[in-house]
């Protein structure tokens, strides 16, 4: 006769079997598989393919297109990473603030995060169209003068980082409207009567009690498998399909050219480094992202 | 709180008016979609705001001509079967690591959570190459199986389950059930708002997934509706009309998702945002 914990501890094993070996045949296994493919030549057959040692990685840094990609990833967080999170918190707090209709903002503001990327990419490109474009009208409708936006090498990337943080603020809003609703209106009240500014309640009260929500979402705008910037893709590849990356490269992202190189040139073990690269550069950023802010504002 | 010195009213109408002029930019582009679907391809050229001629045959041409039905068909299927397997494994798991005790719990966790962390990119070339190894390419099978479980909802579900009261369930074990019958009969049945909230949002990652189907399929009659809508826009060139029909196609079932389950998914963004 079994004890009742070793029973019980069978009984866990065996709900827990399926989804362990799924983890480990889907995420696990693949994972070690990743790396080991960044070392050697691909091939369907497994048996011919080769190992290569470093190759592929040292090919990376003489690569002009990835090491233009990696630059591109550069802009690409230092627009949309601060103009998600600043723009998501001033629009947070800005909601928070008003007596009414805070819950249908909410809802308009984060429609475009649950709605499928690549839709929303055909529609802003064709929005964005030089000459057919809406927005071009209307900005001629108010006296400004019309712009390339995706078509001009200077305004593609600013342009396709703005539709990301269009798409994703909303998550943001979501994310700090929360966290504002959790800090106690007395506290306000305390920092009123001490003849505290609106800028120094903001500065000592809210900012200090909203900070893990504020390196939640910088880290999420960052690196995250669902928003991250640094994983950039469907938006670029559908806002210009005909020359994905373009023009001459100056939207491409890490992601897009490693999807070219692995599933246009089928050059899956060159593909495979540009994959582990990417994931040693999130976690590196994402770590330092961590340190320098976890503990900053107290 | 702020600008005490504006008169207040005028305050709030500026405020008011920031908001709104926000709101309509979110907007807009759904608006202006579905507004360009009813046109007729001359207007998209004329520049006209509103449909002179307002046409439904757009939607027509996209679905008789184009396989949008089979395509639409597709995303269903796909997003029911792996919105399905997620919420039950996640539930099983989460059951067993928030409320059984084994040995070996803690460093399963742990590993079960850090695969969350893995980006889908380092994932999708080791799975094309299993694709390809073990004949998955252009099936639903190889669509769907890296969406059958995910630590997301492991993490969620475990959460969840430890607000559930251990004299509950010694209660179902005096009353003679076994520990699946205890799982099934009283710990789930606590957990339908929880479970309703992680199956919306799957779904909607589902139905909106790019990278893995894209790359999995090359047939056309196994595209799912991303993946297909990708494809037809960029052979139809300037036919805007019918691509705009096909992208509100594309987005309309997570604009109704969304409104009917709005609370749900919002909350559970939220509490997985400040556990996380």
């Amino acid at each position: 006769m079994l004890s009742l914990s070793r029973r019980r501890a069978l009984w866990a094993y065996a709900f827990i079997f399926l989804p362990l070996l799924l983890f480990a045949f889907f995420r696990v296994y693949p994972l070690f598989q990743a790396f080991h493919l960044a070392f050697g030549r691909w091939h369907a057959d497994p048996g011919q393919r080769t190992f290569v040692g470093l190759d592929n990685f040292r090919r990376l840094f003489g690569d002009p297109r990835f090491l233009q990609a990696l630059r591109n990833m550069g802009l690409y967080m230092v627009l949309a990473v601060p103009g998600q999170v600043i723009l998501g918190l001033a629009l947070a707090l800005v909601l928070n603030a008003l007596p009414r209709g805070r819950g249908f903002f909410r809802a308009i503001y984060f429609l475009p995060y649950i709605t499928p990327a690549v839709a929303i990419s055909w529609a802003w490109s064709f929005m964005l169209s030089p000459h057919l474009g809406v927005v071009n009208r209307v900005l001629r409708w108010i006296g400004l003068p019309a712009q390339s936006f995706l078509t001009s090498p200077a305004q593609a990337l600013p342009t396709v980082a703005a539709i990301v943080v269009w798409q994703f603020i909303g998550f943001h809003i979501v994310l700090f409207l929360a966290a504002l609703a959790n800090i106690p209106k007395e506290l306000y009240e305390a920092a009123r009567i001490d003849g505290a500014s609106a800028w120094a309640s903001f500065r000592y009260v809210t900012l200090p009690l909203i900070n893990p929500t504020l390196v939640l979402s910088i880290v999420m705008a960052t690196g995250s498998p669902t928003i991250g910037i640094l994983q950039l893709f469907t938006q670029v590849l559908n806002l210009r399909f005909y020359d994905p990356g373009g023009p001459v490269g100056s939207t491409a992202t890490i992601v897009l050219y490693m999807y070219q190189v692995g599933f246009k040139r089928f050059e899956l073990g060159y593909a495979s480094a540009i994959a582990v690269l990417l994931f040693i550069i999130i976690a590196v950023i994402t770590l330092i992202q961590y340190k320098l802010t976890a503990r900053r504002i107290d | 709180m702020w600008g005490s010195k504006l008169p207040k009213f005028l305050f709030w109408i500026y405020l008011y008016l920031l908001v709104l002029l926000g709101a309509v930019i979110m907007v807009f582009p759904f608006v202006w979609m579905f507004l360009t679907s009813l046109k007729p391809l001359p207007e998209i050229y004329t520049l006209n705001w509103w449909p002179r001629n307002p046409t439904l045959a757009n939607y027509y041409a996209v679905l008789q001509t184009y396989p949008f039905g089979r395509w639409f068909l597709n995303s269903v299927v796909v997003a029911i079967i792996t919105t399905i397997s997620m919420v039950l494994l996640s539930s099983v798991t989460g059951y067993a690591l928030a409320k059984l005790d084994f040995p070996g719990k803690r460093i399963i966790f742990v590993g079960i959570l850090a695969t969350m962390f893995i980006p889908t990119e380092l994932l999708v070339i080791p799975w094309y190459s299993m694709s390809v190894q073990w004949n998955w390419v252009d099936t639903y099978w190889g669509i769907l199986f890296p969406g059958l479980i995910h630590a997301f909802g492991v993490f969620l579900m475990r959460q969840f389950f430890f607000s559930v009261p251990n004299d509950l369930l010694d209660a179902g074990r005096v009353d003679g059930l076994s520990e699946f019958g205890v799982f099934w009969k009283v710990a789930l049945p606590l957990m339908k708002p929880a479970l309703g909230a992680l199956a919306i949002l799957n779904f909607v990652g589902n139905w909106n997934a790019f990278l893995w189907p894209l790359i999995v399929t090359s047939r056309r009659d196994l595209f799912t509706l991303p993946v297909g809508l990708a494809m037809f826009s960029g052979e139809a060139g300037v036919q805007w009309n019918l691509i705009t029909a096909g992208a509100t196609l594309t987005v309309l079932p997570t604009i109704i998702v969304f409104l009917v389950f709005q609370r749900a998914i919002l909350e559970s963004i939220t509490a997985s945002g400040l556990k996380g």
